[in-house]
């Protein structure tokens, strides 16, 4: 077959068909990935908020959000098969960090104590800041168990009872920074009884299916 | 004078390796290989992008007009990469998370609009496919081995197993150094073997 001449006509439909024929393409593959994609984002958020929070029954699965300027911080309560409150996880970020925004999930019992955290995102440097995911939680410097009422959670440079991390004061600033500010919206919402939708803990199919929708239903509104 | 089928793959994996000799996509090579896992999904990535690009601009190389080849080309290598960047976000999230932006950044390696134009466009399905399947997995070789050295001497480890403590890992070659000297060393010791292989 001979090549077809570069004339207007020619140029304009050959590459109509092909963007046409891409489109296409890339549809058929969205509608087959979408729902698996949407799957496993909300396992991860899940398994994010399980993983830090005391012993329930039922979780808030949509959260309260709280906004101040570039920050905001999300809270997710906890209920034991009573309804009463057992604790929180809370995502909060900080701005502070070494390289860019940093992403954790601090989870709280009812009385404050912080049960575990989880670094959700972080861009530090390697083998320095980075090290926050482990660093906080062992030996002198940790932070689980805690009471975040009674205890000084800054770096013991700025007078408080935490050590930073090694060559990483600012990284170790802003990560306690993040989990103060987590504990203050922690305390601030632990007694409002706002009327949200909550699940039971374990992630069956049907919960991730009524969350997707709900996630669905959000963004639609927005 | 057209090259054996022999002389393609040859050509793809060693005596024009697009990473080690055409020195081609370095940024997804130097940025992605901090370990050997995120190397060679990296590489499996772009082969299967280079695959299919390769075979359906060679299908449709007397049909685009000359003048319209790179935007045709370009979107048949964008859509591509979109497959593939859903697929993996689909099937394996965390692999998702770690090569991030640079799946994405696929559409815009050299290799891949470099043997569109230089191959594809002039040869059969057949020969572009086999030059797709063999430039693709030189590059994943090359990053597979550049990922591989990087984590070992950075952390002790390779492919997530322990070769020793990651208490005596030199940090410096997980970081970006690292890469540029790496990949420095693995050229030269390729041009040694091709220089001491002619004599």
């Amino acid at each position: 077959m001979k090549k077809l001449k570069s004339n207007f006509l020619n140029m304009v439909l050959v590459l109509s068909v092909i963007t046409v024929i891409a489109a296409y393409a890339l549809a058929t593959v969205h509608t087959r990935t979408e729902n698996k994609i949407s799957r496993s984002l909300i396992t991860k958020q899940l398994n994010d908020i399980n993983a830090v929070l005391p012993p329930h029954d039922v979780v808030d699965i949509v959260p309260v959000i709280i906004k101040e300027g570039d920050e905001s911080v999300k809270i997710y309560r906890a209920y034991d098969s009573s309804g009463n409150i057992v604790g929180a996880a809370v995502e909060s970020t900080s701005n502070n960090g070494y390289k860019s925004r940093i992403n954790i999930m601090v989870g709280f019992d009812r009385n404050g104590k912080i049960i575990n955290y989880n670094v959700l995102n972080q861009d530090e440097t390697l083998g320095l800041g980075s090290l926050m995911q482990n660093w906080f939680r062992s030996g002198k410097q940790s932070i689980i168990g805690k009471d975040a009422s009674k205890s000084n959670l800054s770096v013991s440079k700025d007078g408080g009872e935490i050590d930073a991390i090694t060559a990483a004061t600012i990284s170790s600033r802003a990560f306690l920074f993040a989990v103060r500010n987590a504990y203050f919206a922690f305390t601030s919402h632990m007694e409002k009884t706002v009327k949200v939708q909550q699940a039971k803990a374990d992630s069956s199919k049907n919960l991730i299916e009524s969350i997707s929708k709900i996630n669905k239903y959000q963004s639609k509104a927005h | 004078m057209k090259d054996s089928a022999y002389n393609i793959i040859v050509k793809g994996l060693i005596t024009q390796n697009p990473v080690l000799v055409l020195t081609l996509g370095m940024c997804p090579t130097l940025a992605t290989t901090t370990s050997a896992i995120n190397g060679m999904s990296m590489g499996l990535a772009t082969l299967f992008v280079l695959f299919g690009s390769n075979v359906v601009v060679s299908l449709l190389k007397n049909i685009i007009p000359d003048k319209i080849r790179i935007p045709a080309y370009v979107v048949v290598i964008a859509t591509f990469v979109s497959i593939v960047e859903m697929l993996i976000h689909a099937d394996f999230p965390q692999l998702y998370e770690s090569l991030g932006i640079f799946i994405p950044l696929i559409v815009v390696n050299c290799i891949v609009l470099g043997r569109a134009e230089a191959f594809a466009s002039k040869n059969s399905v057949f020969r572009s496919a086999l030059d797709g399947l063999a430039m693709g997995l030189g590059f994943t070789l090359a990053l597979t081995l550049l990922g591989s050295i990087r984590e070992l001497l950075g952390t002790g480890k390779i492919f997530g197993h322990t070769i020793y403590s990651e208490h005596y890992g030199a940090l410096l070659f997980v970081l970006a150094p690292g890469a540029f000297i790496t990949l420095g060393f693995l050229i030269s010791f390729l041009n040694k073997l091709a220089k001491s292989s002619k004599v």
